[in-house]
């Protein structure tokens, strides 16, 4: 990664609105030399897919703390999916059962990080993983 | 992962906080002209009551609610029956934002952080067999505050209850939306219409209502430290007290039922102190800067719930020593009604078992410790007494910085308060990630064993009972009262009239939550706050 920036979007679907993680996780990753587009919340599967195209993002970040993430997270993976080829990375935080990991790594998601993650822990990740 | 050992550089009460000395002393006091007076007395750093918990033990309010209105009735006749003395409502986010469970935006939502309550039907059998008439209810709500408090106002009548003996809180504190907890629907303007025309309301027709929990809790939880929690939640206090009065209110008629909303954080000395320089400082903006001539404008009366934001995923059980401890400085700190968490916080909504713990540790502090027997029990400690005095200092430093910008709500659009708070949360992070802020079980005695706890789960046919639900509900009620009442809610929100007799007729014409929020769109537009990291 001589030349470009590893890109981020970070985004909050649905309707919850704790975003502390997700803003720390933002600045973290600049620190880390990162480019982060920082969405917001209360965006649609549909908002997100569509500003991460454009944009033209290595990485996904979705947060949702509602319980929400079944319906939310897998949908967003589809609509990206369905636009471009690019192996784009998903990531995803909040409250998120250990059960539904699995279920969420089936629909996608490359990586599941929940509550006492150290910044340090994805920014590795995302290193490994962007080629 | 591997254990952190991280140097502490200096002592502090928290990232961020105040620094702590080795000792105290008693010229500490005397340098710091620290004069706490006696509890009773102004300006109330003490309590507000000399005779504290024994004239009055705090209401122990469990925040509960889930999946539908069975569910949730079920578990609030479960709490009641274990020991507590107050109602405290959790609404799920659909409700909160002003949509109905079969709105597109609510999809995956239903039932899940909150009880799902659509209209006035759900909020009736919501309280099935609980008289309102009798209890206090505390209702988390904020941007649609108006029309659930008519919801329950309905529901109460048709109970047989007049409005007038109702008790109980809504939140309805839109400004720490803006800042942290984003559940606004609409721009400031007309939600500070909507938070004064409830408040209005009450003062001429609730008079044991408490029509506003102005909140430093979600400040706190975003990241703010004790300072700027205390601080910022006095800046949008005062923002209220200003707008109250320029409706033409005497500070007295409205200023008595004001109460307030904190954090207890793990740390017992801050927050003790904490919340002595709050009632200490909130006493006298009354008196020297509104002017208000009844004590019981001065006082200030608050709720605590022990802050969420510290409870682990990793190794849960230690979440009942950080509660315990967390609601331990609620009590010193001599909160009036109290919310403690479950251990499961990181994981789930809590179960049955994890409530009953949280509960039993607001009952053995209060029977068992001796704590309460006492009024303001740390009342002339040295260490307690210097950190009132530095906290209170702290917070006018930060109060005269957002007077100069002009208040509140225009810290709030420049965006100085979100920064700030976002700021302490990395630092924060920061801390935790290099070892420095110890977390135990997370970056430090952590172990390999997953936990055996089994979450609270939600099942997803809960969001498919709703809207069969809600779908008979519309087929089945007169709609040609309720477009009817959504008309009169439109014109009404057009005038300066006040809003709330207009939402009494919707709700009780069974109009939903989405419904005449879409009315009150119609006419305020949505707001939607620019990204501030």
């Amino acid at each position: 990664m001589a030349d470009k920036r590893i890109k981020v979007l970070i985004a909050k679907p649905g309707l919850d609105g704790h975003d502390r993680g997700a803003k720390v996780l933002a600045q973290g990753l600049r620190d880390a030399g990162m480019e982060v587009i920082y969405l917001g919340l209360r965006l649609s599967p549909e908002e997100i897919a569509e500003s991460s195209i454009q944009e033209d993002v290595d990485v996904i970040g979705l947060s949702c703390l509602s319980g929400a993430h079944m319906a939310l997270f897998p949908k967003t993976v589809k609509l990206v999916r369905e636009k471009t080829d690019k192996d784009v990375i998903f990531l995803g935080g909040g409250i998120i059962p250990e059960k539904d990991i699995p279920k969420l790594k089936e629909a996608g998601m490359t990586e599941i990080f929940g509550p006492g993650t150290p910044i340090s822990q994805i920014t590795r990740l995302i290193r490994e993983k962007v080629k | 992962m591997a254990e952190l050992k991280g140097e502490k550089k200096e002592y502090r009460t928290t990232v961020d906080g105040l620094p702590v000395k080795e000792f105290y002393r008693p010229e500490d006091l005397q340098e710091a002209e620290v004069d706490p007076g006696l509890p009773g007395e102004y300006p109330y750093t003490r309590n507000i009551r000399p005779d504290g918990y024994r004239g009055r033990l705090w209401t122990m309010r469990q925040y509960a609610g889930f999946a539908t209105v069975e569910e949730t009735n079920k578990r609030y006749k479960y709490l009641y029956q274990q020991g507590q003395t107050g109602f405290s409502v959790a609404f799920h986010l659909p409700t909160q934002e002003g949509y109905d469970s079969d709105h597109p935006l609510a999809a995956g939502e239903v039932g899940r952080c909150g009880v799902a309550i659509d209209s006035l039907q759900d909020m009736e059998e919501l309280w099935d067999g609980i008289p309102l008439a009798e209890v206090s209810t505390s209702m988390t709500i904020n941007a649609t505050a108006p029309v659930l408090l008519a919801m329950y106002a309905a529901a109460a009548e048709k109970q047989g209850a007049s409005i007038d003996q109702l008790a109980g809180t809504v939140q309805n504190d839109i400004l720490k939306e803006y800042i942290a907890r984003n559940t606004y629907i609409f721009g400031p303007a007309p939600s500070m219409r909507l938070v004064t025309d409830l408040c209005a309301y009450c003062a001429e027709n609730m008079p044991r209502w408490n029509p506003i929990s102005i909140s430093g809790y979600h400040l706190r939880e975003a990241g703010a430290t004790a300072a700027q929690e205390a601080a910022f939640t006095l800046a949008d206090g005062i923002t209220y007290v200003e707008a109250m009065l320029n409706r033409g209110l005497d500070v007295d008629s409205f200023a008595p039922r004001f109460t307030f909303f904190f954090a207890a954080y793990t740390n017992i000395l801050e927050e003790v102190a904490k919340y002595r320089a709050l009632r200490a400082a909130w006493a006298k903006i009354m008196k020297e800067r509104f002017g208000a001539k009844n004590p019981r404008s001065m006082m200030m009366r608050f709720h605590v719930q022990t802050d969420g934001f510290t409870l682990t995923g990793q190794q849960p059980l230690n979440n009942i020593v950080r509660v315990t401890l967390q609601a331990l400085a609620a009590v010193l700190g001599g909160a009036q009604s109290l919310h403690t968490n479950s251990f499961d916080e990181a994981l789930s909504l809590p179960s049955e078992q994890a409530v009953q713990v949280a509960l039993r540790t607001q009952q053995i502090i209060a029977h068992e410790s001796g704590v309460a027997d006492t009024t303001d029990p740390l009342g002339g400690s040295y260490c307690v007494e210097t950190l009132t005095g530095r906290l209170e200092e702290e917070i006018d430093r930060y109060l005269q910085a957002i007077d100069d910008m002009g208040g509140a709500l225009e810290a709030i659009k420049r965006g100085y308060i979100q920064r700030e708070i976002s700021r302490s949360a990395y630092d924060y992070q920061m801390a935790v990630d290099s070892g420095e802020q110890v977390v135990v079980g997370v970056n430090r005695f952590t172990s390999a064993e997953p936990h055996a706890i089994t979450p609270l789960e939600i099942d997803e046919s809960v969001e498919q009972k709703q809207v069969a639900r809600l779908r008979k509900l519309r087929e089945e009620r007169d709609n040609g009262s309720v477009r009817k009442a959504l008309d009169e809610v439109r014109k009404t929100a057009g005038t300066e009239e006040n809003i709330m007799p207009a939402l009494i007729t919707a709700v009780k014409s069974y109009a939903t939550v989405g419904e005449i929020s879409d009315a009150l769109r119609d006419v305020f537009g949505e707001y939607r706050e620019p990204n501030i990291i």
